[in-house]
């Protein structure tokens, strides 16, 4: 069976650490920076468990700024 | 399969739309408005009307929309969006002409305006956010401010025998002979949000076509006004304010 | 259309004027003493000849914002009210002139303060010409004494409008609107085409081709300084204006030993007083400014040089009598008469108010 991978860019700059997108992934691949943050002061969102995207595009749909870059490939 | 294998052009599902421009937005994290913003974008892109497109911004958090979405606009006074898109429809029948007002300024101080446009079924489509409280002063009390929410101008809470009711303003529109699509909408899930993007598609669509006068109320919320988290503030929105401000069409007189 | 000879209230003229002139838009509201403006122009249905739009707005404030939204997109669009109803277009009237929009707003003056009476007046003066809405901002203001000057000033303020991208103001009293007199109506001009408005007007808002950046109408600038570089820029307009602008006319004023300043209708009765007084032995010129803004200070300081003293008449509580004396710099005695509450004084009442203030005259 075909298997759906998929990898989210983030534009961290552009991220305000809203955590909508943390919130709306069903497949817990996101996270906001923990310490680290962004030129504005913002704890932005990142990767943190890329294995699990499936490339759903939830985060982006919800995402208020427009920093989320969608990817999929399917995989035979 | 690495990330960065899976990062190149031919595999992009989404990306922002090119009219939603690279200027930071100034909405406080979790804004609602940035959605809708970037769902009006991705319509008028996928609809190729840029260059028939007039939008109409309002006096509110939202007045500086014309920077973020790259597309002709005016601003209006405050309340008077809607007489703005009458004359500019009237005088350019051939745009897709659209406000975009707060509940403050639709529902308050341009009532009249927002019950006149509709009324004389002006080509035009009304986008409406509806947060309950004003964003841009402070928190004060809106025209749709729940009873008992509290805000920095019914710091107690609304009251109805001090302030009135909430306004439903949408259900008094979808009563007007002259208004041909009124529904209710918000954008706090993916599910919800594809939603919203159909019906104010749809809403273009209408202005486009002359069918009459549409409104898109997109029950919002506004975290920073709300003193809550952007994630709270959307559950809040679900527990309270979907119950006064229920989801769905409220009148849709196109055939499909 | 050609030209035409026709017998006709200022408020009708105002109405054929502009459908002659290829006004895209009126926007207005009833309002006595103007609704015939409005009334004119539902009647003669300008939509089916030359394609400009007429909308009965649901109030003044709409109507205002919907001239502030046509002029956004390089359309020539007009709106007429009477005082009260002016006083609710200020907002509208400043975004307007905030916008550097060409506009024209007609004030069919009735008197005041309040709901007032709907008889004539002179009492928007200050209101038209220092400002009126909030912000330092002037408009262009013509004051029409004749129904054939109703029609040439929707020309001319239009023109002037898109001139200098400022909007312009007929102030006219509710004494030339409503009364009858023989006007030559222009010859019509086409309606600019969206192409002209394109080239004319690059700024407008007309929908956004891939081939330019988005234009974008607002009056909103968070930047103090650029706020300020606007208000500059603004001023740069005013005083080029008052360099070229400033019209008026002048009676007997070459051996005049007095002089009436007095603009609209009422400048027409005080014509009457001066032949009058002329028959009596006692020589008075006229000056009737045409532009209330920019005003003829320089006209009226250089006359004050040569005569013995002024009288404002004006149907107000005395209003321009101000700049008259700003011009005149204390070298005379300036001195005022009017009626009020909508009462226009006849040319004997006008002539016994200078005998009044100048006995030595006789």
């Amino acid at each position: 069976m075909a298997k759906v991978k998929g990898a989210v860019k983030i534009n961290q700059n552009r991220c305000k650490g809203c955590d909508l997108c943390v919130v709306a992934c069903p497949t817990d691949v996101l996270m906001l920076q923990p310490k680290e943050v962004n030129d504005r002061g913002y704890h932005f969102a990142f990767m943190n468990n890329p294995e699990a995207c499936i490339g759903c595009a939830s985060c982006a749909t919800v995402c208020p700024d427009g920093c989320i870059e969608v990817y999929r490939v399917t995989i035979k | 399969m690495t990330t960065e294998d899976i990062i190149r052009p031919e595999n992009l599902v989404y990306r922002k739309p090119r009219l939603l421009n690279d200027n930071h937005m100034h909405y406080c994290p979790g804004c609602s408005h940035g959605v809708v913003h970037r769902l009006i974008a991705e319509i008028i892109e996928e609809m190729g009307i840029e260059d028939k497109t007039i939008g109409i911004a309002p006096v509110g958090c939202a007045v500086f929309a014309y920077n973020y979405v790259d597309i002709d606009w005016i601003e209006a006074a405050h309340g008077r969006a809607p007489a703005i898109a009458t004359a500019v429809k009237r005088l350019n029948p051939s745009r897709m002409v659209f406000t975009y007002q707060g509940d403050g300024d639709l529902a308050a101080i341009g009532t009249c305006e927002t019950i006149h446009a509709a009324n004389r079924a002006e080509n035009i489509a009304i986008i409406f956010i509806n947060n309950g409280i004003y964003g841009m002063t402070g928190g004060q009390m809106a025209p749709t401010t729940l009873e008992g929410m509290k805000t920095s101008t019914t710091p107690y809470g609304r009251r109805v025998d001090l302030n009135g009711y909430p306004l439903k303003i949408s259900d008094l529109v979808a009563q007007l002979d002259g208004t041909c699509y009124v529904t209710r909408q918000s954008v706090h899930t993916p599910a919800a949000v594809r939603k919203a993007k159909a019906a104010i598609k749809q809403a273009f669509t209408n202005s486009m076509e002359g069918r009459g006068t549409s409104l898109v109320e997109i029950v919002s919320t506004c975290n920073s006004g709300w003193k809550m988290s952007p994630a709270q503030a959307n559950k809040w929105m679900e527990e309270n304010m979907f119950a006064k401000y229920p989801m769905g069409d409220i009148k849709n007189t196109v055939k499909k | 259309m050609e030209e035409d000879v026709r017998l006709m209230k200022g408020n009708e003229a105002i109405a054929h004027a502009a459908i002659r002139y290829g006004a895209d838009g009126y926007f207005g509201y009833p309002i006595t003493p103007q609704s015939e403006i409005l009334e004119t122009l539902e009647a003669e249905m300008p939509w089916e000849t030359t394609g400009m739009v007429v909308l009965q707005a649901e109030s003044e404030i709409a109507a205002i914002n919907m001239v502030y939204a046509g002029a956004a997109c390089g359309k020539a669009v007009f709106t007429s009210s009477s005082s009260p109803g002016v006083s609710l277009k200020q907002e509208g009237i400043s975004y307007i002139a905030a916008g550097e929009l060409p506009a024209l707003i007609v004030n069919v003056m009735r008197g005041g303060p309040g709901l007032g009476t709907i008889h004539p007046s002179q009492a928007d003066y200050f209101q038209a010409t220092k400002g009126g809405g909030h912000g330092d901002y002037h408009l262009i203001v013509l004051a029409p004494a004749t129904v054939q000057e109703m029609a040439d000033f929707v020309t001319l303020g239009f023109d002037l409008a898109f001139k200098y991208r400022t909007p312009a103001m007929i102030l006219a009293d509710g004494m030339v609107g409503q009364m009858m007199e023989k006007v030559v109506l222009p010859p019509a001009r086409p309606r600019r085409t969206d192409e002209e408005i394109a080239r004319q007007c690059p700024w407008a808002v007309t929908g956004k081709p891939a081939t330019r950046k988005p234009n974008i109408m607002t009056t909103l600038e968070l930047d103090s300084y650029q706020m300020e570089r606007n208000n500059e820029r603004y001023q740069r307009t005013y005083r080029l204006i008052e360099e070229n602008e400033v019209r008026y006319q002048e009676y007997y004023t070459d051996d005049a030993d007095y002089l009436i300043v007095a603009f609209g209708s009422i400048a027409r009765i005080c014509l009457k007083s001066i032949e009058e007084a002329r028959k009596q032995g006692i020589r008075i010129g006229l000056i009737r400014p045409i532009t209330l803004w920019p005003y003829p200070y320089k006209t009226i300081t250089g006359l004050s040089k040569r005569i013995k003293g002024i009288l404002v008449v004006e149907i107000n509580a005395g209003q321009m009598i101000e700049d008259v004396r700003l011009a005149v710099e204390g070298r005379v005695p300036v001195y005022h008469f009017g009626r009020l509450g909508g009462i226009v004084p006849n040319p004997n009442e006008v002539l016994d108010a200078f005998k009044h203030n100048f006995p030595e005259a006789q």
